[in-house]
């Protein structure tokens, strides 16, 4: 129990090093990122991208912020959207008395003004809710989520009833001349708070009621013995995490220029779970991660079918099911095998199991689309797009095409995927390991 | 001088039945005390009134002089009073340097703020490494609590309790399903953490009370029944027969 002085000095400067060059790594990330967020919309030159970016970019506050209450606190809300979606609307109605002879308040400050919307009705919801975790605060959330979007239904002049409340972010005064007209000029504005945001939130849980909130989530009980009443910790995370979706809500006001009550519903609140968890909520960047894959395959498959939001909650079944540490999970994995410079021995079963999967994939889509084509359109068209084909979808070929394929790559995936496993787990293994 | 802790007639009651039936307890400021008594007889629960995680049915509680009865564990535990718990109690997804961490961050005046990182704060640095090394968890410092050895949590159980700087603090089965080296090493370990404080531990190995402990006191079936010094204790033969079941006939 009693190590010799020195080799106490040692480990102290041992561990002081690695403090000083892991700052200076983390430096270099945020640098990497801010960098990456500048370059982008030269990089992808395609112009629809910048709307998608936009988007992602306030997913991504909004997903982080999520997180800080199920990853970070152990708190599972069915609506955080509430905070969201009041912050835009305070944003959006604050915005609306900007303008020539109105409030000095230029675009670049509102998310802050959301910012403080949502702090504020977290810190009136959080009062109570934040008391329990479990399954007290998620049907409370749940509540919350339910009164406010029949509020919205009732309080026409906040809500704006069916239309919603618009706005124009032209008229605010501008700040050292920043005009926010196009959809690029927004973008830098929506990436640079992003990264302020992400910045403080990860800020946030190193502070020390930010490792309470994990300790929280551990073992609140055990937390209280330590000196932290466990409500306490939980209710200045909520506050903190209201607070960044205001932010993200007033980035949406901005952006948009429109809120309805659609921002603050359910269905919202729904979204930004599922993005946060297929993201990955063990991890910081996980939510990043979930929020611009959510999005991109948000807008993608909209574009070329209509029962897209399933294949999103078959995403997340499966994400569940099978990757319960989201893609931040699988990728952390895989570091193990990535410094002991195995990652090459995993290419080819990878690959394998890939290409079933893919072919157990187009089996299960081609059938849902058929479905689908033959429940939503008239009996008189016979032939749907599918797959680059032109399908006879009311013929029982394809059906049975489309099945035989669903079936043989289940069965490819049965035989491929253990090998797959065997080929991790040997590239896993420590360098010095037989 | 006020005693670091004090019951006055303290009853409780789960569902009508009375588990600890008015129980009168002084325990001297800068002691080792025990508490000993057959299983089931209160001694957890009898912690648990004092730490504030179950509200007493009847009687007061004071520490340091201070009443505490009804308040809050997190209150208690500011007050200067640390426990451990029976069965392993720990942050099991944390580093053991994180458990470690979190247990002294009130105790350094951290308390809600959310304007400084812990890694940043030399004294919760240096507080932690020392907690570490006298744990002999230096080496296991990055190491999820919930993956280290049954003996390495109840060390780490017992340094959560003590990171803090509490001067009163319990101990509840330290030793329980250790072998004879781990209880040794444990013993060796609580006996340099709780130098110049207050302890109470609830213990069942008679060697290590009769080790550690300045004074033992007997709970069976919810009441004291004897509170005396190690020696007296082992005479006593209303002790024996309660304790061990059988009258003491021979000497
Ligand atoms: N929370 C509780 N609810 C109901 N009964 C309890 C509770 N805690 C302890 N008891 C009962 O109180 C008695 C004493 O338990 P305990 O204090 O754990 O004994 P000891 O620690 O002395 O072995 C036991 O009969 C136990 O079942
Ligand atoms: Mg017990």
């Amino acid at each position: 129990m009693s190590a010799p002085a020195p080799a106490t000095t040692r480990h102290v400067e041992v561990a002081a090093t690695a403090s000083w060059t892991h700052r200076l790594r983390r430096l270099g990330v945020w640098l990497a990122a801010g960098a990456l967020l500048l370059a982008l919309p030269h990089v992808v030159r395609n112009p629809v991208a910048v709307p998608v970016m936009n988007q992602m970019g306030i997913a991504v506050v909004f997903a982080l912020s999520y997180n800080m209450l199920l990853g970070q606190g152990g708190m599972l809300s069915f609506g955080h959207a509430v905070y969201f979606g009041l912050g835009g609307f305070i944003a959006a109605h604050v915005l609306n008395l900007a303008g020539p002879g109105g409030l000095y308040l230029p675009v670049p400050v509102l998310p802050l003004v959301g910012g403080l919307g949502g702090l504020l009705f977290a810190a009136l919801f959080g009062s109570f809710s934040t008391r329990r975790a479990g399954t007290v605060f998620a049907m409370i959330s749940l509540g919350v989520g339910e009164l406010i979007a029949a509020s919205s239904l009732i309080f026409d002049g906040f809500f704006g009833g069916e239309e919603g409340v618009t706005t124009n972010r032209t008229r605010a005064p501008l700040l050292l001349g920043l005009e926010f007209t196009t959809d690029r000029q927004v973008y830098y504005l929506i990436a640079g708070w992003a990264l302020v945001a992400a910045a403080l939130m990860y800020s946030f849980s190193r502070t020390p009621v930010g490792r309470m909130a994990n300790a929280v989530r551990d073992n609140a009980e055990r937390a209280e013995f330590v000196g932290y009443s466990a409500r306490w910790v939980r209710f200045v995370s909520f506050c903190a995490a209201g607070f960044f979706a205001g932010v993200a809500g007033g980035l949406f006001a901005i952006n948009y220029e429109i809120l309805t009550a659609e921002n603050l519903g359910l269905n919202a609140s729904g979204a930004v779970l599922l993005m946060t968890y297929i993201g990955g909520i063990g991890y910081f960047v996980g939510p990043i991660l979930g929020a611009v894959v959510f999005t991109f395959l948000q807008s993608m498959l909209s574009d070329y079918t209509g029962i897209w939001l399933l294949y999103l909650g078959i995403m997340f079944l499966a994400t569940v099911l099978f990757v319960p540490a989201g893609l931040a999970g699988l990728i952390a994995m895989h570091l193990p095998a990535w410094r002991a410079g195995r990652l090459r021995t995993l290419a080819a079963p990878y690959a394998l199991t890939a290409l079933v999967a893919l072919v157990t994939a187009a089996g299960v889509i081609g059938l849902l689309e058929l479905v689908h084509f033959v429940v939503s359109t008239s009996p008189s068209r016979t032939t749907m797009r599918l797959f680059w084909m032109t399908v006879p979808a009311r013929t029982l070929a394809p059906w049975l095409g489309f099945a035989a394929a669903a079936a043989a790559g289940a069965l490819g995936v049965r035989w491929a995927a253990p090998r797959a496993a065997a080929a991790f787990a040997a590239a896993s293994r420590p360098p010095g390991a037989p | 001088m006020t005693p670091a802790i004090e019951l006055v007639d303290v009853h409780k009651d789960f569902g009508g039945t009375p588990i600890i039936r008015g129980v009168s307890l002084a325990i001297e400021a800068g002691t080792r005390q025990a508490l000993i008594g057959p299983n089931g007889a209160g001694k957890s629960t009898l912690f648990n009134l004092i730490t504030g995680k179950h509200a007493v049915s009847r009687g007061r509680i004071r520490l340091k002089g201070e009443d505490i009865t009804g308040l809050r564990p997190y209150a208690i535990n500011r007050r200067g009073l640390s426990r451990s718990f029976q069965v392993t109690n720990i942050f099991p997804w944390l580093s053991v340097l994180e458990n470690v961490r979190c247990s002294v961050l009130w105790a350094l005046g951290y308390r809600y703020s959310f304007w400084q990182r812990v890694e940043r704060a030399r004294d919760v640095q240096e507080r932690a490494d020392a907690v570490l090394e006298q744990l002999n968890l230096t080496a296991r410092r990055h190491v999820p609590a919930g993956v280290l050895s049954y003996a390495e949590q109840r060390a780490l159980e017992i340094g959560i309790t003590i990171a803090g700087g509490a001067d009163v603090i319990l101990l509840d089965e330290p030793t329980s399903g250790m072998s004879r080296s781990e209880t040794e090493q444990v013993v060796q370990l609580i006996r340099e953490v709780t130098a110049g404080k207050t302890l109470v531990m609830v213990e069942h190995d008679m060697s290590v009370v009769f080790d550690l402990a300045d004074r033992i006191a007997v709970l069976v079936y919810g009441e004291v029944i004897a509170h005396d010094t190690p020696e007296r204790i082992r005479a006593s033969a209303a002790v024996q027969e309660a304790y061990l079941g059988v009258p003491q006939t021979t000497g």
